[in-house]
This record gives C-alpha cells, sequence and structure tokens, in this order.
C-alpha cells in the first residue's frame, strides 16, 4: 500500500539541506509576498539561515495576520492525562526509557475517573492521554476502555501512545478518539537509529507510515513534530515533517493536522541535546509553518518557559496546554516522582486563562463536542447527564 | 413607510436586521456582546461545538440574551450528513430550539460545504420538524433543490469562510437571487461593509459576518459599520439602481432622423 515511505526514499537529505542553506533573498522575498502559496518550495526559503537572520519580524508579522485571519483572538487549552508510564523501549533520550530504575504505574480506571475529576475542575475539557509503549500492560483494550471513560467527561479526547494498526485505530474511533499525536521525533534515519536503541520504537519505517494509517482509520486529526535535540540539522528536519504534512493533508483530506514543536528539556534519563533549538529558531519554525499551512494547528506545550509562551502566542500558537502533570495520576493521585519530563511553566489553569484575557485572548477550554461522533453519551457536555456525570466525578473526588 | 425597512421573513418569524452575525474568533465574551448589539443584529450564530450550557465557565451564551437576539445553533465541524443530523438534534435539545443553520464541510482546509451532504441532512431534518438554513455553494440548481427539500432560506458562499475576499462568486449569486422563493443570506467570505453592502444592493435578503467583525482592531465599530451598510445597501437596492452603461449615453445617432 502507498504510504509516505516511498514519498520520503525519493528525496535526500542532503539535496534538500543544500537547497535550505544556499536560499537566497529573492526566494525568501517570493515567500513573504505570495504568503507561502508556492508550497514546499516557499517551506525551504522560509527555513533557511538566512530568513532567520534578516526576514524573521517580516516572518513574524505575517504568521501574526495570518494566524488572527484563520483563527481569531483565541487559544484552546488542553491537559495532557498520563495513563502509563510502563514502557519496553529503550530511547535514550525519555524519562520513561525501560533502562531507567524508576517506579512504574498504570492509572485503574477508579484513578482514571479521579484525574478526571480534578481536570474537570480546572475547567478542562479537552484531554491528551498519554502513555510509553508497553503493548501487555497498556494495550488497545485498556486504551479503549479509558477512551470511552474519558467520553463521559470531556468534550474531546485525543491520544498520544504508541504506534497502532490501522483496525485498531478504528476500533478507538468508535469509543470516542478524536486525534492521535504521533510524532517522528527525527525524519533523519541514522539520527533514529542511534536515539532508538531496544523495541518497538526502532522501527523507523513502521512509525513513519502511523499517520498513514491514521489516514485511513478516518480520525478526525493527527498530530506530526520533530523531537528537536535529536538531529544537527534540525531546519531539514522539518522540511520533512512539512513534506509529511502536505502529503498527509493532500491524501486525507477530511482530516485536519497539528504540528508541536518539543525540545528536549533536562529529566531523568536525559542526554544531552546534539544541538540547541534557540528561542530564535523556534520562533523561526513557528512562523515558516504558519506561512507554508494557513489552517495547521500550531500547538506549544508546557516544557517552554511562562515567559517564552507568551511571547510566542501572538506568533501563531493556536493550542496550549497549561498545569501540565506528565506522571501518571499527578493530578490526584501521586506525587511527582514518576514524571517524563520536568516542565517549565508551572501557572495553573486559572493562572494561564487570566494570562490569555490579559493579551487579549479567549481561552477556549470547550470546541468539540463528543456528540459530534454520534456517541450514545451525545448530551454528556450539553444537557442533563453532565450534571450527573459531573456530580459522580465530584463524589469520586470526596472519597479521595 | 419606508419600504426599505421591511423586515426580512424566515419561518413565520420577522426580523428588522438584514445583518446576521457569527460569534466565533472573538477576543472575549463582552466585546462579542458589545458588538452584536453594535450592529443592530438579530440573529446570531453559534457552532454547537462551542456552546456549553452547563458549564460554570463563560459561555458563549452568557453573552447573547435571547431576547434581543435570535440564537441559530450551526454544525461546523460536523463532517457527513449523518453527523450533521445528531448534532441537530443535540442542539434541539439543549437549546430548545428546531432552527439550525446547517454547516457540513468534510475538507477542513478551506472549509467547503459539502453539496450532497448538505442536500441530504436539509430533506432529513426538514422532515423532522427543523427550519433548516444550509450554508451552501453559490450553486443556483443546489439552491433550488435545497429550496426544494424544505429549506427556510438558502446561504450561498460568497469566498470561503474567514477569507475576506468578498463576493468572488457574484455572478452565481445572481442568478440564486433571481430564481429563489425562499429569503438568500449571503454566507462567507465577506470581508468589509462595501461588500456586504454590494451582496444587499445586489438583491441579497440578508448577509452573514464574523471574521470581519471578529478580527477587526475595534470589532464594536465594525458592527456598527457593517449594521449600517447593509442598511444602506438595502435602501439601494429598494430605490432601484441606475443601470451601468460602458460608454457614455450621447444622443441617437442612429436614429435621429426619426424625429
Amino acid at each position: 500500500m502507498e504510504s509516505f515511505r516511498q514519498k520520503l526514499e525519493l528525496v535526500e537529505w542532503g539535496t534538500i539541506s543544500q537547497k535550505i542553506h544556499s536560499s537566497d533573498s529573492r526566494s525568501i522575498e517570493c515567500a513573504l509576498s505570495r504568503e507561502g502559496s508556492g508550497g514546499l518550495d516557499d517551506f525551504v526559503a522560509l527555513l533557511s539561515p538566512l530568513a532567520g537572520e534578516e526576514y524573521l519580524e517580516e516572518m513574524a508579522q505575517l504568521a501574526h495576520r495570518l494566524t488572527i485571519q484563520r483563527f481569531g483572538k483565541v487559544i484552546r487549552l488542553f491537559a495532557p492525562m498520563y495513563l502509563s508510564n510502563e514502557c519496553n523501549n529503550i530511547c535514550d533520550y525519555c524519562g520513561f526509557s525501560m533502562g531507567n530504575q524508576i517506579p512504574r504505574k498504570t492509572l485503574s480506571h477508579t484513578e482514571i475517573l479521579l484525574e478526571s475529576s480534578a481536570l474537570r475542575k480546572s475547567n478542562f475539557d479537552h484531554v491528551l492521554l498519554v502513555t510509553g509503549e508497553s503493548t501487555n500492560k497498556v494495550g488497545v483494550e485498556y486504551l479503549f476502555e479509558a477512551i470511552k471513560i474519558l467520553n463521559n467527561y470531556f468534550a474531546n479526547v485525543s491520544m498520544e501512545v504508541q504506534p497502532l494498526s490501522e483496525e485498531d485505530y478504528c476500533s478507538l474511533i468508535t469509543a470516542g478518539l478524536h486525534a492521535v499525536l504521533v510524532y517522528q521525533e527525527t525524519y533523519e534515519k541514522v539520527s533514529y537509529g542511534k536515539h532508538h536503541l531496544r523495541g518497538k520504537k526502532t522501527n523507523f519505517d513502521w512509525r513513519l507510515e502511523t499517520p498513514d494509517r491514521l489516514g485511513r482509520s478516518g480520525i478526525n486529526k493527527i498530530g506530526l513534530g520533530c523531537l528537536y535535540g535529536l538531529t544537527r540539522d534540525w531546519r531539514t528536519d522539518s522540511y520533512f515533517a512539512g513534506m509529511h504534512l502536505d502529503y498527509l493533508e493532500k491524501k486525507y483530506w477530511k482530516t485536519s493536522f497539528s504540528m508541536s514543536f518539543p525540545r528536549i528539556r533536562p529529566y531523568e534519563g536525559e542526554i544531552n541535546p546534539v544541538v540547541d533549538l534557540k528561542d530564535r529558531d523556534l520562533v523561526q519554525l513557528l512562523c515558516a509553518y504558519r506561512i507554508f499551512n494557513h489552517e495547521l494547528e500550531l500547538s506549544l506545550s508546557t516544557r517552554e518557559s511562562p515567559i517564552l509562551r507568551e511571547q510566542l502566542l501572538p506568533i501563531g500558537i493556536t493550542t496550549m496546554s497549561a498545569g501540565s502533570k506528565t506522571n501518571p495520576g499527578g493530578y490526584s493521585v501521586t506525587d511527582n516522582s514518576l514524571e517524563q519530563f520536568s516542565i517549565s511553566d508551572e501557572r495553573s489553569p486559572a493562572e494561564i486563562a487570566l494570562m490569555l484575557r490579559s493579551k487579549g485572548y479567549e481561552p477556549v477550554w470547550k470546541d468539540w463536542d463528543s456528540s459530534y461522533h454520534g456517541k450514545g453519551n451525545n448530551l454528556s457536555k450539553v444537557g442533563y447527564n453532565s450534571v450527573t456525570n459531573k456530580q459522580n466525578a465530584d463524589a469520586l473526588s470526596s472519597v479521595s | 413607510m419606508n419600504d426599505y425597512l421591511n423586515n426580512i421573513e424566515i419561518a413565520g418569524e420577522s426580523f428588522e436586521s438584514r445583518l446576521f452575525v457569527g460569534t466565533g474568533k472573538f477576543e472575549s465574551g463582552e466585546l462579542l456582546k458589545q458588538s452584536v448589539n453594535a450592529s443592530g443584529s438579530q440573529m446570531v450564530t453559534v457552532a454547537m461545538k462551542r456552546a456549553n450550557p452547563t458549564s460554570e465557565e463563560d459561555s458563549i451564551l452568557d453573552f447573547l440574551d435571547p431576547e434581543i437576539v435570535k440564537i441559530l445553533p450551526n454544525t461546523s465541524g460536523v463532517r457527513n450528513a449523518k453527523e450533521a443530523v445528531f448534532v441537530a438534534k443535540m442542539a434541539r435539545e439543549a437549546l430548545g430550539t428546531n432552527w439550525l443553520k446547517l454547516e457540513i464541510h468534510p475538507d477542513p482546509k478551506y472549509l467547503m460545504p459539502d453539496p450532497i451532504a448538505t442536500l441530504e441532512a436539509t430533506i432529513e431534518l426538514a422532515n423532522d420538524g427543523f427550519v433548516v438554513l444550509p450554508y451552501c455553494h453559490a450553486d443556483p440548481v443546489l439552491c433550488k433543490q435545497l429550496e426544494e427539500a424544505g429549506a427556510a432560506a438558502v446561504m450561498p458562499l460568497g469566498s470561503p469562510i474567514g477569507s475576506n475576499q468578498g463576493l468572488e462568486s457574484r455572478e452565481f449569486l445572481r442568478i440564486i437571487i433571481e430564481q429563489a422563493v425562499v429569503p438568500v443570506v449571503v454566507d462567507a467570505g465577506i470581508g468589509s461593509p462595501s461588500q456586504a453592502a454590494e451582496a444587499m444592493e445586489m438583491g441579497a435578503s440578508a448577509v452573514l459576518v464574523n471574521t470581519a467583525i471578529a478580527v477587526s482592531a475595534d470589532p464594536v465599530s465594525m458592527g456598527q459599520a457593517f449594521g449600517q451598510a447593509v442598511e444602506a445597501g438595502r435602501m439601494a437596492h429598494v430605490a432601484g439602481l441606475g443601470s451601468v452603461r460602458r460608454n457614455a449615453q450621447a444622443t441617437s445617432p442612429l436614429t435621429n432622423f426619426l424625429s
């Protein structure tokens, strides 16, 4: 079956890198004047060192205007919910890596309810489920049940877990799954091999073809991204993520897409990043992606500092996490000892909402409804059942 | 009686204002409220995915006074007829209205309306007692079919949603307006008051505006400007515009000999 793998094999990393690094003023100005309508050619120019050095303010102004035009003065908020830190992979940058001697935990159904209650009290209506990769302990059946439970409490349930089969995705969609984030981490195969040392995640192609399987399953949204710090030439890595996006968007035209920009942060088991993506570089990436794709959701996590998150807001960000805990049970059940990475922006969801308002942005907690999936519990968020559900969650919370 | 001030009637209900306003993209609920008030609009549309009637947190609905404006729930976000029907029923139950702006755009990039699914859903919802206002392409045949399917009005696009490009579809809008027996509400793409006035001058029954007001530096003034433009455009349409000629109209060199 045709997938992005065949497309990627046709394009030389070195050729793209050379094009990016030799982009001139003419190509950058052309990309800016036609507002990115030149597609991947424009993206090459916008990713270039010269664009970062000499055109950054102009790029930011354009990115800002395009974002406001498409998304308005609103920022969607979500919270990650870590369900498990069990993992059978060894990846040299990850806190959950199997070799790390840390306590392991997988939330029970009751604990998932407690976490839901805590997040609902902070107003969150969009939740992102996160796990490591442990097929035995956190398999498709577990995820299916978790999604079904969470659909009673949240308007929108997304997931960032191990790559699954098309059949499994179809099944999870019937449980109410809205979106799946699956970052390739890096599109440079040799570098990928150096960082992913053992376990199923060593299979570059299986991961690369995951968005194709998701697209075929009919999922609403797919999240892509590189993990910055793994591969020295981050500009070329970003190009391939953009190329992946471009391919997927044309092929799976009913699906929407998001892009994230994680940078390696200090936590248990960390390596030193092979390249330090500077704030200026991150700004260039946000601008380049926005000008390249006006509809793309650009997401920023609590890995970044409060000051930087505020500065990046007007540049093109549409979605943010807030008050995140990166350990299973972090909102209600356990302390922070099991976290995947330490966060930088520790402000509460209420503080983030206040900050957004002060900057002229409406914080949006709900921008979906589980009934859009035609679920039986369709009135959970808009109608009678929500009261009952909320009372249940409150009751559980008071037990704890 | 000033004829231009005659009301627009949809499904037996009468509205003085011919400006409908969308509620997305505003910086705050308060600003939305002020902008709607300034625009004089009596019909605002709310995406069901954003509505949250039971939430303690600010909901868009908290800022809209049903005594002043009619809330028109919309199905933005659905990708097919089945989802649209489901969301319509949810809206009816949650908001207690059988009015619906039907939007089905399976393509999240340009948000183009799906003509086939829109027609299917219109048939089903109209049969189920809904007052359906479908968002659709500026396709004259489709608009006639939607009418026959029981649509209470048709809402053809001027250009892609949120694009502010204006009436790129004007030649087809002209045909739709000429042929329609239900109100024609030009929806999507209207980026400036002059474009709204143009639609009204052409004979549109009403226009729907969102992005152009919401993302303006001063949404309240912009809301007011759109309200005035819609009224001026309507007045001009009723008064009757002079015809446009390419050449200056001289005396009649070819028929002078007759006199």
